[in-house]
This record gives structure tokens, sequence and C-alpha cells, in this order.
């Protein structure tokens, strides 16, 4: 179990980070939920684990008897999990919906916050061509107006 | 008494969210109610001020519980400065949004969510527990993403998945390390944190528990290089919404860096100083010139946000007397302005008919009092005498220099000017050029800008101007009461011991 938890912990960190390097907004998704399965797994390595007696107090007794499991962390985890369900189902709609205006999920498909040439008023300097390609010098007219 | 105070900035919201959903259906009597609410929050938050001021911090058990054990809440001056100024904002807010646009906002579940809102800010700023903070941070977050989206336009349902997406991620890291600081200490009551964190052997781990709490804090106050969500998404929100993100939504990630980073972290100030005086830094050159770059006014202000958090971040990364001082200030100073000038830029879409500023023109000569309600909140931005800007930003590059931190210092000056030329470029577009032909021929339609609609656009906008001057024409009690705050932040001893009790009860050891 001490090798099985933090190994667990660190496949389901490395998969989320990958999962949320996708412009494939879904992916992302599946990364925080992943993520937050580590997290929660950690609180619970945190509470210390390797005891099976349950936290009840015996009747009669005035605290729990020694080795008992530590009830906080499960408290804590049952907390995040109903937050994170919570998040993940907002995030899943709101993709849903952005899926049917923009028809797409690819966060690169979604522009529209932030357009890659904003219109600023003073003209915008054209962006220079990639230094790669050869340029006709003097640069005709027409090419600038594509740019 | 001081407790039913203690908890009212968190139950008056709650009571408002449940009537004004259960109202769901009559939005007129949502709107009245969400305007007593916020005005009853105010009230309560400053006999809570009043209180701190003369009987000091105040200190709740939720439920009885003993202190390590059950959820604290617990009032300090910089707490109680937070909350007034919470209340004050949602009081504006909560008016501000009866004006334009009120009907389909309020259709569309605004004032339930806007409740929930300053209830999770609220909560923020009050609690004295670890994890209780991280579920104040989700109730925010859950009812911001659903403010955020209101109208559901593509721009806002584009800008709105990135701000999910990245405070998500960002929420998920504080999780993480509030599992870290579990295993490593035993507990997640701060003050008793601050009692055990020097005493952890494995200090290495700890740092590293408390970089990822920077990193998830950042996330949320939108440092440098964790900000790219804001300007992605704040200027898309409908503008009472984004008056109130960026009055208290990067703030809350401020104040909990300040918490704890005064108090559980302080032995690491080593470790941790220099990497806050770098990202303060490097925050406030990117935010304004992000800033310098844009031609929409919300951009614009939206990038400003993120240049300013770098000023108050310089108080925790120099943690003296002075440089927290003025972190408190400037904080207090920018919520009011901020906000203020969120919503200048709502009033001078509706009389000017745009945020672009190319299409903007000539407000000087037909609105001259719109124009010096922009101003006196743009120059305080940029810290001119004798407004409030200056003051918070004279003590807070004075501590630089006292503290020889040269760089920090006069970075800080220089983004000062940056700022001032942000503002004079929207004054020179929007106030003072000829307006555009479409510009001129624009006019608000009468149905959507009546007296009513009018009273409740301007009214918040002059009350935040009278602020804006009181704090910078009558400063001493201001910084007086800064100054205390910063004292009572650097005095772990006084909060470890006006939560725990003199003779702290000892955590199950064996848990340790």
């Amino acid at each position: 179990m001490e090798i099985a938890l933090p190994l667990a912990i660190g496949v389901l960190v490395a998969a989320a980070a990958y999962l949320l390097m996708a412009r494939d907004l879904p992916r992302g998704l599946l990364g925080f939920v992943l993520l937050g399965t580590a997290a929660n797994l950690t609180i619970f390595a945190a509470g210390r684990i390797g005891t099976m007696t349950p936290p009840l107090v015996a009747p009669g007794a005035q605290a729990l008897e020694a080795g008992a499991a530590n009830p906080l962390p499960q408290a804590l985890v049952l907390t995040a999990i109903v937050i994170g369900f919570g998040l993940a189902s907002f995030a899943l709609v709101l993709l849903r919906r952005a899926h049917a205006e923009f028809g797409s999920v690819m966060s690169e498909d979604m522009q529209e916050a932030e357009p890659p040439l904003a219109a600023a008023p003073p003209a915008e300097p054209a962006p220079t061509p990639p230094p790669a390609r050869p340029r006709p010098v003097p640069a005709p007219a027409a090419l600038r107006e594509v740019v | 008494m001081r407790q039913i105070l203690l908890v009212a900035p968190i139950l008056i919201p709650l009571a408002a969210c449940a009537i004004t959903a259960l109202l769901w259906q009559r939005p007129e009597v949502q709107r009245r109610i969400g305007v007593a609410a916020a005005a009853l929050l105010f009230l309560s938050t400053l006999a809570l001020l009043a209180e701190v001021v003369t009987g000091g911090m105040v200190v709740g058990q939720m439920g009885n519980w003993p202190a390590p054990f059950g959820i604290t809440l617990v009032v300090d001056p910089l707490s109680a400065a937070m909350l007034v100024i919470t209340g004050l904002m949602a009081l504006a807010v909560a008016v501000y949004a009866m004006g334009p646009g009120a009907a389909e906002r309020d259709r569309a579940g605004f004032q339930p969510l806007f409740h929930a809102l300053v209830m999770g800010v609220a909560g923020a700023f009050s609690t004295g527990d670890l994890f209780n903070l991280y579920v104040w941070f989700e109730v925010m977050l859950i009812a911001s993403f659903g403010l955020l989206v209101l109208d559901r336009t593509r721009e806002q349902l584009d800008g709105g998945l990135r701000y999910v997406m990245l405070n998500l991620v960002g929420t998920t890291f504080f999780l993480l390390a509030v599992g870290l600081v579990y295993g490593l200490t035993g507990t997640l009551n701060l003050a008793d944190l601050a009692r055990v964190a020097p005493q952890v052997e494995n200090q290495g781990a700890l740092a590293a528990a408390a970089v990822l709490l920077l990193i998830s804090f950042g996330a949320k106050a939108a440092v440098f290089p964790l900000f790219n969500w804001l300007p992605a998404a704040y200027h898309t929100a409908s503008m009472p919404v984004a008056a109130i993100f960026a009055a208290l939504l990067t703030k809350v990630g401020v104040y909990a860096i300040i918490r704890v980073f005064t108090l559980v972290f302080a032995h690491d100030q080593a470790l941790f100083g220099p990497i806050i005086g770098v990202v303060a830094m490097l925050t406030m050159v990117v935010g304004v010139l992000g800033a310098a770059a844009h031609y929409d006014v919300r951009r614009i202000l939206s990038f400003h946000i993120i240049s300013q958090i770098g000023y108050m971040l310089v108080g925790v990364a120099l943690m003296t007397p002075l440089a927290l001082a003025g972190a408190v200030l400037y904080i207090v100073h920018h919520i009011v302005v901020k906000a203020n000038l969120f919503l200048v830029a709502g009033a001078m879409q509706k009389v000017g008919g745009s945020f672009a500023l190319a299409k903007l023109g000539g407000l000087w000569a037909t609105r001259p009092l719109l124009g010096l309600m922009f101003l006196i909140p743009a120059l305080s931005l940029a810290g001119i005498p004798p407004l409030s800007g200056f003051w918070g930003k004279l003590v807070v590059i004075r501590s630089g220099f006292e503290a020889e931190a040269w760089l920090l210092a006069s970075v800080a000056l220089a983004v000062g000017l940056l700022t001032l030329y942000s503002m004079v470029k929207i004054w020179n577009e929007a106030f003072w050029k000829a307006a555009p032909a479409e510009a001129a021929a624009h006019q608000p339609a009468p149905g959507e800008w009546g007296r009513m609609q009018r009273f409740a656009t301007f009214a918040p906008i002059v009350a935040l101007c009278a602020v804006t001057l009181t704090i910078g024409l009558w400063t001493e009690p201001f910084a007086a009461f800064s100054l205390a705050a910063a004292e009572a932040l650097l005095d772990r001893e006084a909060y470890i011991a006006a939560v725990l009790g003199t003779a702290p009860v000892q955590l199950a050891e064996a848990v340790r």
C-alpha cells in the first residue's frame, strides 16, 4: 500500500499533466478530473494509512483507542469529491454549449474573446513574414495587402 | 454580539442568495432584496470593523468545537478591512446592476449568483482554516463561472472556458497543497499551522507545499506568469459582473498570499521573499505593458488589474511593517478605484455606444461630469496626488527604498508612469478626440436610459469617487489603520493565542 499509493498518485498527475496540455478541451477536462483524484489520494495518504480499526469510540470510553484510523481525511476527501464533481459537471455543460455554438471543441477554433489580430485604431504593424520564405525585393504591394 | 457580527458577512449573502433564488420568477423583487441585503452586509461589516478596532480580534469556533479541530472564523484588522470593502463593493454593484440591462441579467439569474459570490469572498476573508479557505474559494469560483457566462454570447463562452479551465487547475493545486501540509503537520488550522510549521523536520517538503500554495493563490491573484485567464475573460463579462470581479476576485488571492505567508511560512521568509519580489516586479511590468498594447477600455482596465497586483505583493516580499501597511492601504484603495473605473466604462459604453476607443470620442464636450468621474479614479490609479493611489504608492515605494530593494522600488515607480500613459490614452481617445460620426450619432435608447437607470448608474460612481477623494485628502486614519493591521499581521504570537487560547490544545500527536 505504501508503495502503491504514491505510484498511483504519480501516474495520475503525469497523465493529468499530459491531458491538460491538449488543445482538445474535453481531454483537458479529463485531465482536471484525474488531477483532482490525485489530490484526493494525496489527502488520503496524508492521514496515514495502514490501520483497519474503524474510528469509533467504544461505549463508555472517553476517547478513541490507539491505532484507530484517522477519519478527518475521509471527510476532507468527501468534500473535495463533491466540489470537484460539481465543477467538472459545470465545465462539461459549458463545453457542450460551446460545442453547439462553435461546432468544435478545439481551443484554437474558439478565438472569439481574444481574436488573433485585434483591429486597433493605429494600423497594427504588419507581421513580418517568416524569414524562411524567400521574399521578393521590394515586396510587392499586393503581398502587403494580403498580409 | 461579537459572534453574530462575525458570521453575519457570510449569513446575509447566503440568505439573500436563497431568497432571490426562490423568487426566480420575480426579478423586480429580487433586485430590491439584493440591494437591501448588500446594504445590510455593508452595515454589518462596518459594525464588525468597529468591534475589531475597539475590542481586538474577533474569533469564533463554529459548532463550539475547540480550536484546532473545528472550523474557526477569525477576523483581525486586515480581514475586517477587507470585509468592509467587500460590503461597500457589493452595495455599489448591487445598485449599479439596477441600471441598463437589469431585466435580462436578472432573468439569467444574476442576483443569486452575485450573492453567492459575495458569500464566498466574505468566507475566504474571515476563515482561519486552510481547508475551509479551499471551500470558500470553490464557492466563489462556481458563482463566478455562472456570472461570467451570464449573457451566453460566443465571446463569453470562449472567455469563460479559458477562465474555467485555468481556475480549475489552480484550485486543484490548492487541494494538493492542503494534502501535503496536512501530511506534514497534522493540522489545517492556520493558527495551529503557524505554531507547528517551524518545528516540522522535513522543511523541504513543507516548502514544496508552500510553493504549490503560492502557485494556486497566484493563479487566483493573476500574477506573472499565471495571469492569462484574466485578460481572456474579464472583458467579456457584463459590466456589473466585470466590476465585482475586478474588485474582489484577484484580491482574495492576494489576501490568501498575505495571510498564509505572513502567518504560516514566515519562518521561510528568506526563501519566499525574493521569489515573491521577482514575481511582483514581473507582474507589474507585464500587466502595464499589456495594457499599453490595447485599445478597448475593458481590456486596458483588465490588464491594469494585473499590474496593480504587483504593488500589493511588494508588501509580502519585503515583510516589513511599512511594506505590509502599504499593501493593505493599496488593496483598499485599489478595490475602490478599479471597480469604479469598470463602472465608468459601463457608463461610457451607454452614452458613447462602444468600448472600443476608436469608436468613442467627444465625451468631454457632451458629458463633462462623466469625464470628471473618470478622471478621479484614473488619476488615482496612476498615483497622482492628492488622490488615494498616491498614498498607496508612496508607502509601497518608500518601504521598498527603506528595505534597500532598489530595483523593486524603481520598477514600481516606472510602472506608475506607464499607468498614467494608459489612462491618458483612454482620456485622449474617449473624451478629448472629436467624436467619430457613429459615436456622435449614438443616443442611448430612451427605454433603457431613463431617470431610474441613470441614477442607478451614477450613484455608485459618485459614491466611490467620494471614497477615493476621502482616502486621498484625509489619509491619516487610513494610514494609521493600515499600520495597525500590518503590525497585527506580524504579531503571530497574538494571532495564535487569540485562536488557540493561551494553552493550546495539543492535536492528536499520533497523527504526526
